[in-house]
Order: C-alpha cells, then structure tokens, then sequence
C-alpha cells in the first residue's frame, strides 16, 4: 500500500479503493478531480466543495464563503461514513491542514483514509480554467501555489496518515488509470459457515483436541465442512503453545479454520519482532516452549501472527468474531481504534484491587443485530448478554473450553485436565452484566419511536404517549425482567343494528364470516380485572431465566402494576398455579419451568376500588338521595293538579335507570380478605421456554387451562365457560346469541368472540382482531352512564366510530406478539422491553375510553 | 340537580308569597333552557301556610361533554369515562348553581316589581339540598353556612348501603333554616357556596368570574369567616383545571386502563406532606444549602440534579455562577413544566439558558446524556423508587453516568417521631416507598460505594438531635479512580502495536 510509480504500461494504472474509505482527490484547480470523480465513482458518493460553496453562497467560485461550504462538506461526509458509504471529497486539498481535518474526519468514523494525486502541468490547468467561463479570470499564481504546494505534499502524505496513496503523472495517466474496488478484509459475510466457534485456548493443545473431536472434527478436518473459527489467546500460560499453534495454522492454512488475533497473540508477535516486552501474563511459559521448536516454525508463528484480521464479519452481517468484543459502529471498520478495542476491549480507566484493569461493560450497552462471539475476560459461563456471548470460560484456569456452534447457537464445552495456572484473580461469579446489571437504557424507549414487528411491520410510538409510559414504567411498574408481556386493548363489536342494543353478538359473528373466519370461540367475560401471570417452577427458574433474587414470578395489571401491595399475597397466587401446574403434569407436556398466563382476577372490586368509590358508587349515592324527595315533589305538584306528568315519568324512568346502574356494578364487587374471596380466571397460556403460545387454537388452549383448573384443589382457580359458533350456519349464529342473551339477561359482563386459529389473517394478509368483545346491556350501563338505553340517549351513542380503537388494538396486538417472540426467542432484556413499552405508550393514545 | 325552599306564612302574609319573590307563578310548572340542560321550576305544595318551590335540573350529558371539550374551558378534561358516568345529573353541583342564578335572577338581585317590600323582609325559610357534593365534610358545610344565619342539619350519605365498609360518600343531605335571611340572600348564598363545596371538575368558570362573586357576595362575603377559602376556592379552579385539561391526559388514559383514578398515578405534584409543610422553609431550605456546600467542597461546576422534582434546587444552582451548567431530570412531565414555568426558561437571556436544561428521563434506565458530568444530586428521590428497582438506579447513576461526585440525601424514619403531627408509623410522603433509618441508609450507601468504586461519607441534614438523628441524611460519594478512560495498561499496548 505504497505509493506506486508511474509505469506506463498500456492498460492503464489500477488504483485499488477499499470499499468503505474516504477518498481524497489531490490537485491543482484544473487538474481535472471533477471530471475524474465523475468517471470512477457514483455521482452520490462524490462531495465537491464548489458545489458545497454553491449551497451556502449561491456561487461555486466564492471563496470568502469556503469556511462554511468545508463545515457542510466535512457534515455530508460525516453523515455518509457514518451509515458505511464510501465517500469520495472532491476539493483541492494541496495544503497540509485541509487534508488533516479529512484525516481526522476518517479516524473518527474508523475508514481507511486513501488520497489519489492528479499531478498536472500548469499549463494543463491553466488552460482549462481559461475555458471556464467563471473561471477565466482566476489569476495564474493561484495555480501555480496550489502545484508548488502539492508537490510538496507528495512525500509526507503516507505520513500525514493515508493508508493508500496512488499519484497519477501528467494527463495521460490520468485518463487511463482504472478505480477497483477492494473488500476489506474483516469482510467475509460471503462465508456463511456453519461455524464452530473456539474460545481462548491459551496452550491447552489437549482440550483443544478434546473439543475438536466432540465438535466432530478429525485431524483439523470437519466432515460436514464445517469451519472452526477461534477467537484469540492461542498462546501464553498453558503447557502446549507450540501444539495449539500447529493445529490452528494448519487449520487456517488449510481453509477449514479462521483465527483473529488475541492480546496475546499480539504481545507475542511484538516479541518475535525484537520488542522489548515484559514476559509477564504467561508469556514466559509460550517463550520457553518456544525455544524447543526450529526457527522456521517461529517464523511461520511471526507471519502467522503478522496476518492475523482483528474481526471477522460473517454470515450475511449476522456474526462478528473477534477476541475482546466490540460495538455495533466498529462492526466491519478499519482503524488503529477499532483494532485495539478488538484486542484489548474497552476499560473504564480504573483498576481492581488485584491491580488489573476495570473493563468496560461494552456489552450492556449493545444494541447491535449482529451477534457478537468473543473471548478474552474469563467468566465461569457462557451466557448470552444482548446478543454477545464470550466464549472464554477459563480453561487454562482450570475451567472449561467453550464452542459455540453456529448458526444452531448450541455450546459445547469439555472441562480443563487441571489447573494451569493460577489466575490473578479470581473468575468473576457473575456473568458480564450479572443479575442486576442488565440495565435498560433509555435510548431504547424514550421519545419518537418506531418498533420493527414481525406480524405488523413497523408500529409507531409518539412522543408524548412515550413520555407518560416512561412515568408509569418507571415509578409503578414493576421490575420489567418480570414484565415480559402486556396484554393489548380489545375493539368491541360493530355497533349492533338490532333495536334497544348497542352492542350484540350478532355483528360479531359477521364480522369474522367476513373476514373469512368459519369458526369462533365464544368466551364469557368475567367481571374482573386483567391480570397477567408469569408464574417460574421455582424461585431458582425465577433467577436463571429472569434474573430476579426472590420472587417466584410475578402478576401484573394491564399498566404493568403488581396486582397486590403485598409480595406474600402474589407468591400465594402464584402458588396456587404452580401448583396446579404441577398436578396438572403441565411443565412436562409443554417442557418449559415457566408460564406466561393471561388471566381475569376478581372482584373487580379487589383492584377497582378506588374507582368503585370515587366513581360508580358516588353516582349510585347521589342518585339515591335525590330521586325520593325529587319524586315526592312532582307526585305533590301532580296531585295539586299541575301538569307534570312528562317530568314526573320521565324522572321515575331516571330513578330506576340509576338503581339499575347500582345493582349493576354491585355485581362486581365482594369482599376479600387475603386470598379469601379472590378467584383466578386464566383463559390463555401466551408463552413458554422457548415458544409463544399465541398461535395455539383457543380449543386446545382452553383444553390446557381446564387442566389446570381442574387440578386446583383450592377452588381459587375457575375455568372459562365457551360456546364455539360457525359464523356461516344461522342454526350455530343463533345459539351464539342465545348463549349471550341467557349469560347478559341474568346481568353478565359478556362474551369475546375469538377467531379459534387464535393468530389469523385475512386472505389479503392483514391481521384479524384476536377478539372482539359483546358487552352485556346491563355491564354497558356501568360504561355509559346509568341512562344509557334511553331510545333519544342510545341514538346518539350509535354513531361512535370504532375505527381508532380497532386500529389501536391491531397495533398493540402486533407489539405484544412481538414481545412474546422475543420472549421466546431469548433475545435481549431491552428487546423484550421495547415491544412491552410500547403497548404501554400506546394505552396513552386518545380513544373514546368507552370502546 | 334538585333543591326545594319552602316557606310558611299566615293569611296575612301567604306563603305563597314566595312566588312573586322568585317571579314564578306557583299555578304551573315551568322549564327552562340553560347552557348545561333544563330547568324545571314547580310547587310542590302552595297555599297561604305553607309553600315549596322546586328547581330540578335535568342534566344533558352531551352538553357536559361538549362545554368540557377543549383547552381553557375548565371541563372534565379531554373525553374521559368521567365524563360519561358521573354525578352531574344527580348532585347539586356547581351546574345547579349556573341554573339557579339563572333561573332566579330578579329574585337573586332581591327586585320584586309587583311586591317592592316583598324581597326586603326576612320570612321563615327552609332549604333542601338531598344530595349535595361537600367538598371539606360536613364540618365545612356547617362553616360555611352558619356563620349567615342559617341553622345548618347535614346528614351522611352512605356510598352503598350494601357495602357499609365503603363508608360515606361525600354528599350529604343538606337542611338549612332561618328565620332572618331573606330569600335574596339565600340564592346568592347557594350561587357561591355550591361551587366552593363542589370538587368542580366539570364547572365551567368565565372570564368575568371575579365580578360575579363580587355581586353575589356583597353583603355577606366579606365578613364571613372563611373568605379566603370561599375566594380561592372559588376563583383557583379557572386556570388549574384549564392546566389539567391539557396536560394528564396521557396519564389520565393510563389510569383509565388500569380501571384507577388518574391522582394514582399522576402525583408527582402532590404537595409537601403535612409535617414538611409545618415547617417548609427550614428543612428544605437547609437540605439545599447543605447540598450546595457539598457540591462547592467537590469544586462541582457541572452539575445533574437528577430527580428535580418543581426545580427548586435548579433555580438555587442558578444563582450561583461557579455552577456553569446543571441540568434537571425528572421523569414527570408535569414537574418539568412545572420547573420551568419557576425558572420562566422561556423568557431567560441567552447566557443564562446555555447553563440549564430540563430533561425528561428515568433513573431505572441508563441514560448516555448523563456521562460525564462534575456531580450528581439526588434529593429526596431514592425513597420514591421501589426497594426492588434500586439496584437499576445504582448502575444507571453509579455505574453507567458515573460522576465524580454524587450527593443522595433521604429522609431518617428515626427522626419521625419528632414530627408532631404525623401519626405514627406514617410516612412522610404518600408516594414515599420506603424510609430508612441511619443505620439502613448508611449501610446501603457502603455497599453502593464499594461496588462502584466510591468512597462515602455521610453527613446530617438538619438539626442533629441526639437521640434520633437528623431529619435528613446526607451521602457523599466520591469516586476514588481518575475519570479517565485512556491511559491505561492495556490501551498502552494497543498504542505500542
């Protein structure tokens, strides 16, 4: 990557440019940089700074305006290297300082910064601008500074920081040369494995060879074609460097392996090259080994070494490898910086009390697609963090040798013959993050935000609805390791044509016949309130999958509140269910040690009951108060003669509406006391260990919950009373209505109307509501208003339009899938979170609350 | 939405007399159309010993809704179940009020053009109000009805007869009577006094409210023991329910799902409590001072408050200028508009508002705008958080923002006893989560710090009283290690490579 010299041989000069670079043309006004942008590179990827001075000034020639015009130029270019684009600047950039700051500007987004000097005579560019209209008064000194000042420039632009410099003499050159197009060579998302991914083996030549027969591996050589991929720390503190490298080299040498470089590695090389370094960390161990083997196999070991690629991107962008990890921006990049984060890590500046570096917690804060698989800080387990896995379990120390295989994401490990070496301090207890350590970050959730679904595509989340679920998130909810999941609104049936109802199963039933839905499930409602269950096997899954210290699961209204004040009355609860769970023989049919349960808690009144007093009882009180003296009033005027028969009846007609609005809400209320008195109704399981439940049909949903129900010996747990109904067979519609009408006329809540497939989409592919609700004429009133059924009242409330809330509850149904595969998928915390959030902001939209 | 006056008289001086003082004839039964529904006025009885004029008001729901729509209108904000079921249509509220200054106007301003010496002349008078919204219990109806004369019978009414241990609601059945107030008096009383007892959330108060309590109250107003309450009460609601209306509504939904009421969740606003309030000034005002000169020893210039509540420590870092930039966090929305309507960021000069800013934000998530500042202050907030959600704030402030200094004062539960007027065993603060004693908060304060690689002192806040402590306590933390994230071993090597 020197510079060349001119050759002029026939086909031109091939000037090879990394895909991802910043590229800085070099040369005189006139020396011919536009045209050759325009020949070599897309109009896109070309900045020039006369057209950035056009932006700013009107005129491309202003130079008083080339403060601001670089400012926007040196922006763009920014913006470009950012998002990976290979951008090429188009100014003369013959003096020192103007090339510093494009330098520094490649530095800091990690490309290669590659100059190309257009080397011109003065009579060539003086020509050429004479030509130019706008030009052709530009004084001929100006050219000559700008090629007295590039030929100073020629020899110190590999020093000022160019990693690749081609100069192009004299027009001809110029004209013939050709741009290719290089990979980077951390770019092999071509290769698409499978892999085996090999931890830090620090000599241990015999685990090594142990994992490699496990991993099905013979002599280096995998029969399926699989490629070995290690991560560094080959060498240093264990009995067998020279082992380890043979087999490593070999397998790279040979294409079935890939090796990036570890710090050891490194210091190693640095030793072999006649450095001066310390022969501490082991070193001393791999130089004494060493000293057996020829000096041909030390020198192998030096260009071994010397080759090394820091990281490796592989499979499609999917998988990063390198040996100390590294965030998402450096993914792919090439610079001093990233190269040394992929050594060495980050750290956060301090040492520890054994003297050691503090590393830095890259991986708590990644929020990457690719997984990242590294070593380098040994942990005592492998464990997924954000989709990064450090593969270093210590094995030199006495621990383990960790493979991960890809792209099944299966480890496999062989333990350590002995203790190696002594380590210098201890393996930490806890995986990176550990179990208070997975912190949330707001930049997850907070402000203007779009969440990517697999169901829905994207769902939007605004501001201000962001805004107040970050306040309920954060100072009512409860700790979201235990909140994987909030259960969506529900729309309510289109408003019911049939006389003296506003809503009735009836255009339920048609709406799904029209949505192409032969069969439904019918499910009473219960007079309570939500309450989502996740309820562990025992406290330890609680630990191991969730990452809590104490409780055994948790159980949550809609807004993500614990359901009780009282941790001992939720553990009794969840008690409950496990051990119907238990008896039911469920963790073993559904192999899982937790359940995510959708459930109705009642009374009503247990939850509700701040709202029962201030709210539906109040209006219960006040209307009984007035109406006696109210009634006796008009029956004393009426019986004096006055007419006021209208008023009279019309008040008798309030009366009772209100008394009914009473005996209404009434029905939802008992007392309790402890668990005396509270039942559960859970009607859906939504996920498992690895499986979202949410495409189960509700008949064998229900199948599993009457299990449950059914091996509950407290009779805390109630089942789900169902009818199921074909929409296109009136004989079945009709049983439908009457099972409505039987539950509703004896002052039930209702029914929902789910599609039986559960997740169901129209034949255009849309999602079809998971359920549509069938309030009961009396539940109603308690929405409405006690006077709701007054033919001039029930009127006016059917022209309510349900398009908002449908949409709403499509949307929020999308989001809570979404959690629930992420659940499943044991992706990241904030994953998880994010989707669970959402549903939360969206809550917040404005509805008609009555819907 | 129903009140009855009743009169008695004598041949000589009919009862009966009532309808020329209300200018409605006792014969018929007449209605009337106002802003908020119909009016019906009629006698239930009438003849010279005895009469009852009745004023109910029917309700129109749509009308509520409508009149409640919309910024500065002062109406049940945004379209709420509240709305849609509520005792407007049943209670004496402030509409009844509305309707009866409008239904009653002559006889409110005491003109009787057929009987001019009717209106002046007290009369036996009884007013009956079954169930009217009382604001303050019944203790306060009595003050504010029997200081006019009135002989005040204020009966409970029970929320629901079938679940007794509800108790009451806050209507009572309300009796007035008098024999030396006259009936003029009597409306205008009503016209202000139903209001105030109101929880008014869905009145509806003009521009031209002041003048119209003036009118109303000349006469009796300005003597009445309770003024200022019946004032402010009066007049407060205009722009604190226009505030309301826009800006919980988010929360309100949120209240909504979970089937609560809003003032569950959407009290980060909530008033001191009763003890601090005794003492406000002091107690606050030392904990800042306190701060202050612990941030200056740490020679702070760039400082978090995190946690910032109304603002108030922002507004005391500004007036000191060896603070160059402090930024207040809050994960209230209404708190932070409610700082800067303190600090008038909209009015501040340049200068003065590159030094602060107000951010939304939570201290259970980490967050990348708090890096890399001089100090952090938490005052008065680790208690607002559950005890399970600590360890979240501990990395995000600790680990992850990371400042040299951090100041978290909280109050000593020991020290509780000495607050006269809280019960015991009560905290001090209804969102408070937990209270700690010296010993819990200077152990957790030990833990935080050697996990995090702080040192802690802790110092009093307050009057340090022997036997159980101060009322507040102070953490300072310092970070031990250089806030320097190069330099180090390793990235030396890297260098060397």
């Amino acid at each position: 990557m020197t510079e060349t010299e001119t050759a002029t041989t026939a086909p031109g000069r091939v000037l090879p440019v990394t895909d991802l670079s910043l590229v800085v043309l070099v040369g005189a006004t006139g020396s011919g940089k536009s045209t050759f942008a325009r020949r070599h590179f897309k109009p896109t990827e070309v900045i020039s700074s006369d057209f950035c001075r056009g932006l700013v000034s009107d005129d491309e020639n202003d130079q008083s305006a080339s403060r601001d015009a670089f400012d926007v130029l040196h922006y763009i270019a920014g913006k470009r290297l950012a998002a990976g684009r290979r951008t090429v600047v188009d100014a003369t950039s013959v003096q020192q300082d103007a090339r510093r700051q494009l330098i520094d500007l490649a530095r800091a987004h990690d490309v290669l910064p590659i100059a190309i000097v257009l080397d011109v005579p003065e009579e060539v560019c003086a020509a050429r601008n004479a030509a130019r209209t706008d030009r052709a008064d530009l004084p001929r000194r100006v050219i000559q500074r700008h090629i007295r000042e590039l030929r100073r420039s020629l020899r110190h632009l590999e020093r000022e920081g160019f990693r690749k410099v081609h100069v192009l003499r004299g027009v001809e050159e110029i004209d013939r040369a050709r741009v290719v197009t290089e990979k980077r060579f951390n770019d092999l998302t071509h290769l698409t494995g499978p892999f085996d991914i090999i931890g830090d083996v620090h000599g241990c030549s015999a685990e090594l060879e142990a994992l490699l027969g496990k991993l099905g591996y013979v002599d280096g050589v995998h029969p399926e074609g699989r490629t070995a991929v290690f991560v560094g720390d080959l060498v240093d503190r264990g009995p067998d460097t020279p082992g380890v490298l043979r087999r490593v080299m070999a397998m790279v040498r040979s294409g079935h392996a890939l090796c990036v470089p570890g710090n050891h590695e490194n210091k190693y090389g640095r030793y072999l090259k006649g450095r001066k370094v310390q022969p501490t960390h082991g070193l001393a161990e791999t130089i004494a080994q060493m000293e057996g083997e020829s000096e041909e196999f030390r020198q192998e070991v030096r260009a071994f070494i010397d080759g090394l690629v820091s990281h490796y991107v592989l499979d499609g962008g999917r998988l990063v490898v390198c040996h100390a990890g590294l965030p998402e921006k450096y993914h792919g990049r090439t610079s001093g910086r990233v190269r040394s984060h992929a050594l060495y890590g980050d750290t956060t500046g301090e040492t520890d009390e054994f003297g050691l570096p503090v590393r830095y917690p890259w991986a708590e804060d990644y929020r990457g697609r690719a997984a990242v698989v590294y070593g380098h800080t040994p942990v005592p387990q492998a464990t997924w963090l954000n989709n990064t896995l450090c593969l270093d379990t210590g094995v030199v120390f006495g621990g383990r040798l960790t493979a991960l295989r890809w792209p099944e994401r299966e480890l496999v490990d062989v333990p350590a013959e002995r203790v190696w070496y002594e380590p210098a301090r201890p393996l930490r207890t806890e995986a990176p993050g550990g179990h208070d350590g997975r912190p949330l970050d707001l930049g997850d959730v907070h402000g203007r935000r779009s969440v990517e679904t697999r169901h829905a595509g994207r769902v939007a989340v605004r501001e201000d609805n962001a805004a107040a679920a970050l306040e309920v998130m954060s100072r009512f909810a409860i700790d979201p390791r235990l909140l994987p999941y909030l259960p969506p609104t529900m729309a309510p049936t289109p408003t019911s044509r049939v006389e003296g109802y506003l809503e009735h199963p009836l255009e339920a039933f048609e709406q799904y016949r029209q949505d192409g839905v032969a069969r439904v499930v019918c499910e009473e409602k219960h007079m309570g309130s939500r309450a989502v269950a996740l309820v562990c096997r025992d406290a330890e899954v609680a630990r191991d999958r969730f990452g809590v210290e104490g409780p055994t699961g948790s159980l949550y209204t809609r807004t993500g509140r614990s359901f009780t004040d009282d941790p001992a009355l939720t553990e009794q609860i969840l008690g409950r269910l496990r051990t119907a769970a238990d008896d039911a023989g469920l963790w073993a049919e559904l192999d899982t040690d937790w359940l995510l349960l959708d459930a109705e808690l009642m009374p009503w009144s247990l939850k509700a009951s701040g709202l029962l007093r201030a709210q539906y009882a109040a209006v219960g009180a006040a209307a009984g108060a007035v109406f006696p003296g109210a009634l006796a009033a008009l029956e004393g005027a009426a019986a004096r003669g006055i007419d006021v028969t209208g008023l009279l009846d019309r008040q008798r007609e309030r009366a009772s509406a209100a008394a009914a609005f009473t005996a209404a809400y009434r029905r939802y209320c008992w007392p309790t006391d402890g668990l005396d008195g509270v039942r559960l109704a859970p009607f859906q399981i939504r996920a498992v260990q690895g499986r979202s439940l949410a495409g189960l049909p509700h008949d064998r949903q229900l199948a599993l919950i009457d299990r449950l129900v059914e091996h509950d010996g407290s009779g805390r747990l109630q089942t789900t009373r169902r009818l199921y109904v074909d929409t296109g067979e009136a004989e079945s519609v009709r049983a439908g209505v009457d099972w409505w009408l039987e539950m509703t006329g004896r002052g039930g809540e209702g029914m929902v109307v789910k599609p039986l497939g559960a997740l169901v989409r129209t034949e255009q592919g849309r999602l079809v509501q998971p359920g549509i609700k069938c309030r009961g004429g009396e539940s109603l009133r308690i929405i409405y208003g006690p006077e709701y059924t007054r033919p001039d009242h029930l009127a006016r409330l059917r022209q309510r339009s349900l398009h908002h809330k449908r949409s709403l509850a499509i949307r929020e149904y999308a989001l809570g899938l979404e959690a629930l595969a992420r659940l499943a998928d044991g992706e990241p915390l904030w994953r998880v979170h994010e989707a669970v959030f959402g549903v939360l902001a969206l809550e917040s939209e404005p509805v008609d609350p009555r819907l | 939405m129903f009140l009855t006056v009743t009169t008695t008289g004598t041949p000589e001086h009919p009862a009966t007399d009532l309808g020329h003082l209300l200018h409605k004839h006792p014969g018929k039964a007449q209605a009337f159309s106002t802003s908020y529904g119909t009016a019906h006025v009629f006698y239930r009885e009438a003849d010279d010993l005895r009469c009852t004029a009745a004023l109910l008001l029917e309700v129109d729901p749509v009308a509520l809704v409508r009149k409640g729509r919309g910024k500065g209108r002062g109406g049940a904000p945004d379209a709420t179940l509240a709305q849609y079921v509520n005792d407007r249509p049943y209670a004496a509220s402030s509409l009844l009020a509305v309707a009866l200054g409008g239904v009653f106007s002559s006889a409110m301003r005491g003109v009787c053009r057929a009987r001019p010496e009717l209106p002046a002349r007290p009369r036996p008078l009884r007013v009956e109000i079954p169930a009217l919204p009382a604001r303050g219990g019944r203790d306060l109806v009595h003050r504010l009805f029997a200081p006019l004369g009135w002989a005040v019978t204020a009966e409970p009414v029970a929320l629901d007869a079938e679940f007794p241990e509800w108790g009451e609601s806050r209507y009572v059945r309300l009796v007035l009577r008098s024999d030396t107030v006259t009936l003029a008096e009597a409306l205008r009383h009503l016209y202000v006094l139903l209001p105030v007892l109101d929880d008014a959330k869905h009145y509806w108060v003009s521009a031209d409210e002041v003048d119209k309590l003036l009118r109303a109250g000349e006469g009796w107003l300005p003597g009445h023991p309770e003024q200022k309450l019946i004032t402010s009460r009066y007049l407060s609601r205009r722009w604190s329910l226009a505030r309301q209306a826009t800006e919980r509504l988010e929360l309100l939904r949120l209240a909504e799902t979970d089937d609560s009421e809003v003032e569950e969740i959407d009290n980060a606003v909530a008033g001191e409590t009763a003890t601090e309030e005794d003492k406000p000034a002091p107690l606050a005002v030392q904990r800042r001072e306190a701060i202050v000169a612990a941030l200056h020893e740490a020679g702070a210039a760039r400082v978090l408050d995190l946690g910032c509540g109304q603002g108030q420590l922002v507004q005391a870092l500004l007036g000191d200028t060896r603070f160059t930039e402090i930024v207040g966090l809050d994960v209230s929305v209404r708190a932070l508009a409610i700082a800067s309507r303190r600090l008038r960021t909209d009015r501040m000069g340049e200068r003065q508002a590159a030094r602060v800013r107000l951010l939304q934000g939570s201290l259970v998530y980490t967050d990348k705008r708090l890096a890399g500042y001089d100090a952090a202050v938490l005052s008065e907030v680790i208690e607002h958080v559950d005890p399970e959600r600590l360890p979240a704030l501990q990395h995000a402030v600790f680990g992850a923002a990371r400042p040299r200094t951090v100041l978290v004062t909280t109050p000593n539960v020991e020290y509780n006893v000495r607050w006269e007027t809280l019960p015991a065993g009560h905290a001090r603060h209804g969102d408070h989560r937990f209270e700690w004693t010296r010993e819990q908060f200077r152990a957790w304060a030990q833990a935080v710090a050697a996990r995090h690689g702080y040192t802690v002192r802790i110092r009093p806040v307050g009057p340090d009283d022997p036997e159980v402590g101060p009322p507040t306590q102070m953490a300072v933390f310092t970070l031990t290690t250089a806030h320097d994230t190069t330099g180090t071993t390793d990235t030396k090597e890297a260098k060397a490579a």
